[in-house]
This record gives structure tokens, sequence and C-alpha cells, in this order.
């Protein structure tokens, strides 16, 4: 296709170079650094450097703790990705019944995507306060067995789960909700006419046409939840307890930020940089797809 | 279950009113825990650790908001909060804007080049490269500054790539009749473009004032001073840790409801925008 273009000549570059710079200086400036970085071993106060080749990832791939955090990472990301999307799509099948009040019912179920992870945390972690928390004490009633985030690896971790696809609910609704209102009624209608029940009518014509949907939403949520999460994790848990909680870009941080180990910190950030590069060639596989319907 | 077109005639709907017994269960189950957090912050601290957990709001609501209020700094907090939130999402959109427009409207050399740099900062979240934007951050001296906070927030590629499609999708005679009549490309972008993309900026705005308000790592590591930080990290404080603390939740919470409204009433006051922007942002 042949578009009309204007003629001058510096303008263009006026216009991209804001942001251009932001890009370099505060995205392919420090991308290089941590790649630059990961190849060196710096003494905590900075003033040595020294190149010691891949020796910052020989020892990440033989460290328990980095082990358990990619474990940790590996539960997490998948624990929230299928219940965020498990749940969305199942209020989202419900919200598109033939029923009254659904918008009400729509903006009764967005709104958690505004609630900042760490607040959401806050708030399940006082649900699931030990002593003072509502879900523990119901719970007593059902079982002895303790549900204390303090002690409990996986109880702090079922926790930071829960509170994290609790802020992202909203966002896999929308998006089922979008997809779900493309489906065309006279597709479902004829089956129905068929004699096709509501869960037969789902299985064989709605899910296969939300199909692209769900795998866009488990991209998102497995990128959000490995990379963005590192907040629900520092205002709750803060890696534990006993790093059980402790996932990947929280421990870029520890490492860098507090252990002043920055080599280590550098070579993590290069290995997560190589995630974000598997799932962003998921995803645009999936845009391409898109394109061709 | 019966299909809906046989259940529709008969005077008592089961399946309406099972979808409906359903989907209240569902608003239950998500709104709960923000009602648990407005109940106990409007609780006494006695009330908040009673046993069985007391459920229905109390009277003590002022008390507690004016206890958070003045304790945390939450005028500070939440005014730090509002200057990231309105103005990463601002720039954001005014230099995608720029960008977008450039790189459809113009042939240039290099044009390719840099719509696959902007593209390309798709793949490098702010998690990722932390420590090293850190040490630039360090460098050019923003640290504990406006500037540190916004400015590298707001190179979004989504926003461009948004802008980008949009603009391809506007019929070309457009900008041949605003040649004719004399129009430069400034006053094209002013007086055509923006004014049509006024809907897919208010929708971007809404998602982005959301990504800026909820910022966490960034505001951690590049704010030192009280003065500087943002409402989420600034809850930390409040936090009951086990030990000899009084167990003050209700405060808590109190701050903690302060701090989430702005974004959710922002979603329920633009929801129709939100939805939007949500969906198409990110696609």
């Amino acid at each position: 296709m042949k578009r009309s273009v204007f003629k001058n000549r510096g303008l263009p570059y006026l216009l991209v170079l804001p942001q251009l710079a932001v890009t370099l200086v505060f995205f392919f400036w420090p991308a290089f650094e941590s790649l630059r970085l990961s190849f060196f071993r710096t003494s905590a106060f900075g003033d040595r450097v020294v190149f010691v080749g891949l020796e910052n990832f020989r020892k990440l791939l033989v460290s328990g703790d980095y082990y358990q955090s990619v474990v940790n990472s590996f539960i997490f990301a998948f624990g929230v990705t299928a219940l965020g999307v498990g749940a969305g799509l199942f209020v989202a099948a419900l919200a598109t019944q033939n029923v009254r009040g659904l918008t009400a019912y729509r903006t009764a179920v967005l709104w958690p995507y505004g609630i900042a992870p760490p607040i959401a945390g806050i708030i399940f972690l006082f649900i699931f306060h030990p002593s003072y928390g509502v879900l523990p004490y119901w719970l007593s009633f059902v079982t002895a067995y303790e549900f204390n985030w303090l002690l409990k690896g996986w109880v702090a971790m079922a926790l930071v789960v829960i509170a994290t696809a609790w802020t992202h609910v909203g966002y896999n609704i929308a998006f089922f909700l979008a997809g779900l209102l493309a489906v065309p009624t006279s597709v479902l209608e004829a089956a129905s006419v068929d004699g096709a029940g509501a869960l037969r009518r789902f299985r064989l014509i709605v899910f296969p046409l939300l199909a692209p949907i769900t795998f866009y939403l488990v991209v998102v949520n497995l990128f959000f939840s490995f990379f963005s999460s590192f907040g629900m994790i520092h205002a709750v848990t803060q890696g534990g307890p006993g790093g059980a909680t402790e996932i990947m870009v929280f421990k870029v941080y520890k490492d860098g930020f507090i252990g002043l180990n920055l080599g280590s910190s550098a070579a993590q950030s290069v290995i997560l940089m190589l995630v974000v590069i598997g799932l962003t060639a998921l995803q645009f596989r999936f845009v391409e797809k898109r394109i061709t319907y | 279950m019966p299909a809906v077109l046989e259940t529709r005639r008969r005077p008592l709907d089961w399946h309406a009113l099972v979808v409906h017994a359903l989907l209240l269960a569902c608003v239950a189950l998500i709104a709960f825990p923000l009602y648990y957090a407005f109940v106990i912050s409007t609780q006494t601290v006695e009330q908040v650790i009673a046993r069985p957990p007391v459920l229905r709001p109390a009277g003590h609501a002022v008390q507690n908001y004016l206890e958070a209020w003045t304790r945390a700094k939450m005028g500070r907090l939440l005014w730090n909060s509002a200057v990231v939130a309105v103005v990463s999402a601002l720039g954001k959109i005014v230099i995608s804007v720029l960008s977008a427009f450039a790189i459809v409207y113009f042939n240039f050399r290099g044009r390719t080049a840099c719509f696959w740099l902007i593209l390309v900062t798709l793949m490098l979240p702010v998690e990722v490269r932390i420590m090293s934007t850190y040490e630039v951050i360090g460098n050019l001296g923003w640290l504990d500054s406006y500037a540190g906070l916004t400015v590298p927030l707001m190179a979004s590629a989504t926003a461009t790539f948004l802008f980008r499609q949009f603009y391809l999708t506007i019929p070309h005679e457009m900008v041949e009749a605003a040649q004719l009549d004399g129009a430069g490309p400034m006053r094209f972008l002013w007086s055509f473009l923006v004014p049509l993309s006024w809907a897919n900026i208010a929708a971007l705005f809404v998602v982005l004032f959301i990504y800026g308000w909820n910022q966490y790592l960034w505001p951690l590591m590049i704010t030192n001073t009280e003065a500087m930080r943002v409402v989420v990290i600034g809850l930390q404080d409040l936090i009951p840790r086990t030990g000899t603390h009084i167990p003050e939740w209700n405060i808590m919470m109190a701050a903690a409801m302060m701090a989430l409204l702005p974004p959710v009433a922002v979603i329920l006051f633009m929801q129709r925008w939100f939805v939007k922007g949500l969906v198409e942002s990110e696609k």
C-alpha cells in the first residue's frame, strides 16, 4: 500500500527523539550494562571489578538457593495462571448468560484490577493472619491443621498465589468477556435447536473460539507473575518462611540491592531476560496467528 | 440443565436462577477481601482481635482514618502517587503519539530501525534490569526526584504500537486533503489525528494511570526520603509485624482503603474506557 506522507526532513527525527531517548537511556543502556556486569565480579564497595567470564552463571547453576528460586517462580507463576485464568473464564462464561443485570455484575467483578498487588497482599495477609485472621479461624472448625504462613512454606505460597490471582482476575474476565461476546449467537442458537445443552455448546463451540484468547492470557499471566510480582513478595512474605516464596525477581533485588553481589544479580537479570525473550516470542507467534484469521 | 430456548417460556426460569446464584457467589467471593478490609478499618483494636471475628462495620471509621492519615502522612504519599500516575501516563501518551505519528506519516532513513528499537522494549520489564537502571538514574543524579520516578516509566512499546495501528486505519485521503489545504504535519496531527483518537487516549490513560499508581519496585529503589515515597510503599510502615506491636490492623486497613480508592474509583467511573484500554493496549 502506498501512503501519502509529509516531506519534512528533520521533523520525523525530532518526533521520535523523546521516545528513543527514553528507550536508549532506560532500556538499552541498563540491559547492556547488566549483560556486561554478569561477566564481572564486583567488590561490595564497587572499587574492584574483576573479569570472571561465565563464573557468575556457573555459580548460579550449582546453587541450591537459586534452584529453589527457579522452582518457586514456576510454582508461583503456574499457580497464579491456573487460578486466575480458570476463575476468569468461569466468571466470564456466567456473565454472558442471558440474564438481567449483567452490566452491574460485570462491574462488580472487574475492579480488583485497580488494586496494587502489594496492597492486595496486605489485605490477604490479614485474612490469613494466624491469630487474628478470619480464614484460619473458619478453617479451625474443619481441621485442626495450623494454617500459619509464618511457619509453613506452602501456606505462604498459597497466600501470595491467591492474592496475586485476585488482583489479576478482573483483567482475565475483561478479555474473556470480549472473546465470548464475539461468538456468533446464530451458531449457538443452531446448536441449541439441534439439542446441544449449555455445557456441550460451551465445550464444542465456545471453547475452540476462545482458545487464542486463552493462550494469550496464559502467556500474559505467566509473564505478569514471573516479572511483576516483586511487590507482592516484598510486602507480604519477604521471600520467607525459609525461602519458600523467594521468586527469581525477588532474588535479583535481594542479592543485588541488599547483598551487593552485583555480578550474581546481573547474571540473574540476564537469565530473566532470556525467559522474557522466550515468552515474547510465544506471544508474537500468537499475534501472527491472529492476523492470519 | 435444559437449553436456554426451552426454559425461557416457563414461569420459573431455573437456568436464570442458577446463573444469578452463581454470579452472586462469584461477586461475593471477589468482593469479600475488600469488604473485610473495610470492616476492619471501622473497628477498634479490641474488635479486630475478637474471637469470633466481627464481620460488621463498627463506628470507629472517622478516628481510624484520621489516625492513619496523620501517622502515615497520607497527604504527601497520595500526592506523590498522583504525580507519578498522571505524569507518567501523560508522558507515555505524548511521546507515543509523536513517535507513532513519525513512523506512519513520514519516510525517513532509519524508520524501520526506530520501530524495532521501540518494539524490543516490550521484552525488557524494569524488574529484569533493575540494578543497572538504578545505576543509570544514579549517574543522572535523579535519585529521590520526580524525574527519576516518572521518566523511566514513559517509554511504552504497547502505546506506540496501539497508536500506530490506529493511524494506519485512517484513510490517507485525509492527509492529501490536509496537504491541499496547506496544513503542515503538526497542524494535521493536532487538528485531525488527536481529535480522532480521543477515545483511544482516554482508554489508554485509565490503564496507564493505574499502572503508574501501582508501581512498587521502581519507587522503592530510587527514593530514600519520606517526602518522595509513594503510597503503595508508605503503607509498609503500618503493617503490624509480629512481636511487641499492638495489632493495629484497623489503622493499617484504613490507610489501605485510602490508597486503593483512587485507581478503583477511576475504573468504576471510566469503566467503558477502562475495558477498551485494557483489551486494546495489550493486543
